[in-house]
């Protein structure tokens, strides 16, 4: 007789990492949102909705020591719970580099961002689609799209370099603008981070498959 | 790291001489199979867990490895088992013998019941004729010592072994199996009918024991596999109900990585 209530509460533990997931990815876009409109009211709503990420971050883990210590997983399922324990860390974080960038929409005020928005959305649809891919092979444990989306870091890192060396132009340029220049760098390091924690993510995706551990990109910053 | 099956290859291989090998091992009752082309290698100085479902064969297997199996009215074995080298089914081989050899404890705890503590332990020299001249008094502390026992015992050693705790039995039964210094000791579910804290006193010994002696242990507990052994072996009874080798390798790796789909199934509890 299979272990049926004991797999339905694994299964269901997984789809608690995507919700997770799909969690941050909005709180990405809607923090980015509120930056490009300069709309206050929804970078506070952002924030606000962070103590749920945080939340459900613990409930999953929560649940997850609750499997180790009612269940005994072995083999898939063990690698399964401590890649997921791991997983919601990286996800959890990525709400916070969201919420971050919230609180830098909130700091401008009236005044528009120091230099048109144009490498710092993008690198934020980048780390999203990271992410949303990398949910994606976490489902389906596709080891090699894994591996290729970590190393899409790179692509963001260009981004980040690029932006990094135009904002320190500009308060060079212009010691009135170093306040802003220094929010618009926080947020394009945010959104650098972000495509780490995907890194990471994809790392615990080769460990659920394999059970190997494996560093498989390391970020230039 | 994980070991890949290369690296647990060489690994395997970089170990010393097995203590114990088999060499297409079946084992029958009567007309029905129990376990077929068993290649199995016992390294020594650790301890081997056997796992696998009910009538797999794990329990033939381990009897099969000092020839208690024959004892079985019908039962029979072929292939080889190979104790340092030397095959303990080869014509002329004393059965008796291997079993001083290589000792056993079983699932329910057996001491004799009209024998005293001190006679129990001594009970396997006596009958092989090696108690004369032996200090018997410092044979019996050592081995109810060896077996964490001594304390608990010393002050009524002449108490029937039947006045023990089921615990305490079975390690009075260990100590038994010790006394006549065997190389190897085959356990069968010696657990099985301990409550944990006896359980984990037995645990405890054998990883003490490890030093001493080779450690076959078959459980159908797959906690106390992953908890003892330093090696284990899955065993499953395919269609035909015949008992195989399904995967055999380092414990923690059996347990985080399996190689084979069937025992992974198997320790998920997907099985069935």
């Amino acid at each position: 007789m299979p272990r049926q209530t004991y797999h339905l509460e694994l299964q269901n533990l997984h789809d608690q990492v995507l919700l997770l997931g799909s969690m941050v990815d909005k709180a990405i876009g809607r923090a980015m949102d509120s930056l490009v409109r300069r709309d206050a009211d929804l970078a506070r709503s952002v924030i606000e909705d962070d103590a749920l990420v945080n939340r459900k971050r613990f409930q999953i883990e929560e649940q997850g020591i609750h499997l180790i210590a009612t269940q005994q997983p072995m083999a898939s399922d063990l690698r399964s719970i401590v890649a997921i324990l791991s997983i919601v860390v990286d996800l959890e974080r990525i709400g916070d580099y969201a919420a971050g960038i919230a609180k830098i929409t909130l700091m401008h005020g009236d005044r528009p961002p120091v230099k048109p928005l144009v490498d710092i959305p993008r690198m934020a649809e980048q780390g999203r689609d990271m992410l949303r891919r990398a949910l994606d092979a976490f489902v389906v444990l596709d080891v090699e799209a894994a591996r290729a989306i970590a190393n899409e870091d790179d692509e963001v890192d260009a981004l980040y370099e690029r932006v990094y060396q135009h904002l320190i132009a500009l308060m060079i340029a212009d010691p009135q603008v170093v306040d802003r220049a220094t929010w618009l760098l926080w947020v394009s390091h945010n959104l650098e981070r972000i495509a780490d924690r995907v890194t990471n993510i994809c790392e615990r995706i080769i460990y659920k498959a394999t059970g190997e551990l494996v560093e498989i990109n390391v970020s230039t910053y | 790291m994980q070991l890949t099956a290369n690296t647990e290859a060489t690994a395997l291989a970089e170990q010393p001489a097995p203590a114990l090998r088999t060499e297409g091992l079946s084992a029958w009752y009567g007309a029905h199979q129990a376990i077929r082309d068993v290649d199995l290698t016992i390294l020594p100085n650790k301890i081997t867990a056997i796992i696998g479902p009910s009538g797999c064969g794990k329990s033939t297997a381990l009897r099969c490895l000092n020839r208690m199996h024959e004892v079985v009215r019908g039962a029979r074995v072929a292939g080889k088992v190979l104790l340092d080298e030397e095959d303990i089914y080869a014509p002329g081989v004393d059965p008796v013998r291997v079993r001083r050899r290589i000792g056993m404890v079983f699932q329910k705890p057996n001491p004799f019941p009209m024998m005293s503590i001190y006679d129990n332990v001594v009970a396997g020299l006596r009958l092989t004729g090696e108690s004369r001249g032996q200090d018997l008094d410092a044979v019996v502390e050592d081995n109810l010592r060896s077996v964490a026992l001594w304390d608990e015992v010393k002050d009524k050693l002449r108490q029937s072994g039947a006045s023990l705790s089921g615990g305490q039995q079975q390690r009075l039964c260990i100590a038994r199996a010790l006394a006549v210094e065997p190389e190897a000791l085959l356990m069968d579910e010696p657990c099985s009918a301990l409550d944990p804290v006896a359980t984990y006193k037995i645990e405890e010994l054998m990883e003490g024991l490890k030093d001493r002696y080779t450690i076959v242990i078959v459980t159908h507990n797959m906690q106390q596999a992953s908890r003892v052994s330093d090696f284990t072996a899955f065993f499953l009874a395919g269609d035909e109900r015949v008992g195989e080798l399904i995967e055999y390798g380092p414990t923690d790796r059996l347990f985080t990585t399996p190689h084979d789909q069937r025992t992974e199934d198997y320790i998920t509890g997907r099985f069935g």
